[in-house]
């Protein structure tokens, strides 16, 4: 592709009444990159994730992605389009088998349709089959293979993470968005993550957008991070540069904090 | 005598219990033929029951027959109402008003039809298609036209749908008065009489009690399903009470005088009678078969049917959808799933099964009365669904012939042996045991347990079926 920009914001905004949740944002990824959305509580960052990902409408500006206007989209036509997507506080198809999550994630995509389903025709026979088939391959890359009987809500913490990024990959997008991917995990299942993503980004030549506040994992594997303070874009740049930038460091500790952490 | 009609009752319910087991589990076989095998024993095992007498007596009376149609009625305006409720996720009241307008509108097809008119069959059997095709017409036209607000789509659906009822009407009067000739008419019976044709048109009625219901419940779930879960609650509480309204007023608001209104509807042909008891005065063990009637049949064919389709619906993708809508609506979204959509042809499916549910009922009862689908009555399907366990269809089943013979059977004709005023304190009786039983199992019965055919294929055991079919190879 000429125009190797997968995702484009452009002055996008959303105003809650008279709130700026998102002022004016501008947002570019290349394609292929790992690119951090840091700031502090309440900057907009999870926001921003929802207007890409449409689940609430802009107010105004524009997204692209792939070069094409995905605002006014709704949500599962652009998660259709291939953007996917993780959630915060984790929002996993609790009572579903493992199986099930992933199998929900190919729903787009089944090749049959109700009338085949009713009936169960040859056609639905063949496609549940590959599609059941394709879920458990993709169960085994995630070393989830074994329990895709289980119920989700009866994994431990760091599993339904991992089976929540498992789902939105098997929407089969090329760009992914995680909110907060490392919340809620001790050091050691931290340092697993960073693995896992470097892993996911490889093997499905993603392009990974993701919001974290743990400083280990922005600066450990994120290429290029953009802060936002009050629903704006304050500062741009590499992990290094963002550690000495003076704007940042205002808007995390308060003005003057800048001068004694400098020094 | 009470308590050896308490054995009887209870060994009775759990002989169907086993019986509906045996069924699924048939069904759950891999061979086709194993399939059709077990359809037909089930039959013949309920057929044989039915029609055997013990010293005389039917092992099944009469009125053990009417508890057993109830629960198969029950069963399947409950199962819908899983799909919709237990499935979906979405808590809904209106279950019952669609079980009585496919009551009803069955009931005026073969009335009129046993009176010498086929207009009911003609304007309601081509209302139904028009109606369809015109619904399918505009969701494709409002497909092409992005972005349209679900109450302007709401509009275009509802004129559609008016359009195509008057059209329905228009043509299907005429088409119905000319085709008179051919079949006779009240007065001199001819082919429309005669119980074979009867019987044909006992099915259509109840397929387009069901399309009927399934378009009314389109047409009132696509706005109102956009609200959240407790006022789509609230809304079909207004639905089910309209129903009520408008079944209390059907002869003077509505056209149609031989409904009668809040008198009800009589002279509806009893097209399922049962199989007498009486009959047979012989001693020892014995099978009336002169005393067979195609109730049965029919009753049984639509439990089958309702089984297979509603189990093929929940273990498809688009059941997997609906379950992951229940979970958590945003997430699937983010999963690509058409959230409203899939709201909508669950609702509609779980209506379908509510209106053929009625359909039949009416055809049992041959009497149709607004109060019994007063919205109040409405809370039993309900209470069926939660008491055999939200997203448990064989809890459903099981739960509405368990709801069935304990209520009716047992409570009241225990009871009933008291004195005149006993039969009051099973509505008290009735909700303690159900209170009782809550507690005890707070999800239901049966909790998402499911029997045989019924069940989900885990993974371990498609990995074993596969493994299975590549050593067959």
């Amino acid at each position: 592709m000429a125009d190797d920009t997968i995702l484009k914001l452009h002055k996008a905004t959303k105003a809650f009444g008279g709130l700026l949740a998102v002022k004016d944002f501008d947002l570019e990824l290349p394609r292929g990159s790992l690119q951090g959305l840091i700031g502090p509580n309440g900057a907009g960052k999870t926001t921003a994730f929802n207007l890409i990902t449409g689940l609430i409408p802009t107010t105004s500006g524009s997204i692209e992605f792939e070069g094409e206007r995905i605002d006014g989209l709704e949500s599962f036509e652009i998660t259709r389009l291939g953007v996917a997507r993780t959630f915060q506080n984790i929002r996993i198809f609790a009572n579903l088998s493992v199986l099930d999550n992933v199998r929900v994630a190919y729903h787009a995509h089944a090749g049959y349709g109700l009338a085949d389903s009713l009936a169960r025709s040859r056609r639905f026979e063949k496609k549940e089959a590959e599609l059941t088939e394709k879920a458990l391959d993709f169960l085994s890359i995630f070393k989830l293979a074994d329990i895709a009987d289980e119920e989700a809500r009866n994994l431990p913490y760091g599993q339904q993470r991992r089976v929540e990024i498992a789902r939105a990959l098997a929407c089969d997008p090329r760009l992914l968005l995680l909110d907060e991917p490392a919340a809620g995990m001790n050091p050691r299942e931290i340092l697993e993550l960073m693995d896992y993503i470097h892993f996911i980004k490889d093997r499905f030549s993603l392009t990974i957008l993701l919001i974290e506040h743990q400083m280990r994992v922005v600066m450990g594997i994120c290429e290029y991070l953009t802060v936002m303070d009050f629903g704006e874009a304050i500062a741009r740049g590499t992990p290094k540069e963002i550690q000495s930038n003076e704007v940042v460091i205002e808007a995390y500790l308060g003005k003057g904090a800048g001068k004694s952490a400098a020094s | 005598m009470e308590l050896g009609y308490l054995i009887g009752t209870v060994a009775k319910m759990g002989a169907l219990v086993a019986w509906i087991y045996g069924l699924l589990w048939g069904l759950s076989r891999e061979r086709k033929w194993q399939k059709a095998l077990t359809i037909v024993a089930a039959f013949a095992v309920i057929q044989l029951v039915i029609l055997s007498r013990v010293g005389g007596l039917a092992l099944f009376s009469a009125f053990d027959q009417g508890l057993l149609f109830q629960a198969i009625t029950m069963t399947m305006v409950a199962l819908g109402l899983n799909l919709i409720y237990g499935f979906n996720g979405q808590f809904s009241l209106a279950q019952w008003g669609f079980y009585g307008i496919g009551a009803y509108c069955a009931a005026d097809i073969t009335y009129r039809w046993s009176n010498g008119d086929a207009s009911g069959l003609v304007v309601a059997g081509l209302g139904v298609m028009l109606g369809a095709a015109a619904l399918f017409g505009v969701g494709a036209f409002l497909k092409r036209k992005r972005g349209v607000p679900v109450l302007s789509a709401f509009t275009f659906y509802l004129i559609a749908i008016v359009i195509a009822g008057i059209v329905a009407a228009r043509i299907g009067q005429p088409l119905a008065a000319s085709m008179k000739s051919g079949f006779g008419t009240a007065d001199a019976p001819g082919a429309l009489a005669s119980p074979a044709t009867m019987q044909i048109v006992f099915f259509l009625a109840v397929v387009i009690a069901g399309a009927f219901a399934a378009e009314a419940s389109f047409i009132f779930g696509l706005p109102v399903l956009s609200l959240g879960s407790d006022y789509f609650g609230i809304a079909t509480l207004g639905f089910a009470i309209i129903v009520k309204t408008l079944l209390v007023n059907t002869d003077t608001i509505l056209p149609f005088p031989e409904m009668k209104g809040g008198r009800g509807m009589i002279g509806i042909p009893k097209l399922l009678p049962f199989a007498n008891a009486a009959d047979g005065e012989a001693s020892g063990f014995q099978v009336a078969l002169g005393a067979w009637t195609p109730a049965w049949l029919w009753i049984f064919l639509f439990f089958v049917l309702a089984l297979v389709l509603i189990r093929n619906f929940v273990r498809s993708s688009t059941g997997r959808a609906a379950l992951a809508v229940r979970e958590d609506e945003i997430a699937a979204r983010a999963m690509g799933v058409d959230v409203a959509k899939n709201k909508l042809l669950v609702f509609v499916a779980g209506s379908f099964l509510a209106g053929v549910g009625g359909g039949i009922y009416a055809h049992y009862m041959g009497f149709l009365s607004p109060g019994s689908f007063d919205f109040i009555a409405g809370f039993n399907p309900l209470i069926v669904v939660v008491f055999g366990g939200l997203g448990s269809m064989t809890g459903s089943i099981v739960a509405s012939f368990g709801w069935i013979f304990f209520l009716e059977g047992l409570l009241r004709v225990l009871l009933g042996q008291l004195g005149t005023d006993a039969p009051s304190w099973r509505l008290v009786l009735y909700p303690i045991a159900l209170i009782l039983l809550m507690l005890v199992r707070p999800k239901g019965l049966l909790g998402t347990v499911e029997w045989g055919f019924l069940k989900a294929e885990g993974a371990s055991r498609i990995r074993k079926k596969a493994a299975a079919k590549r050593e067959g190879d």
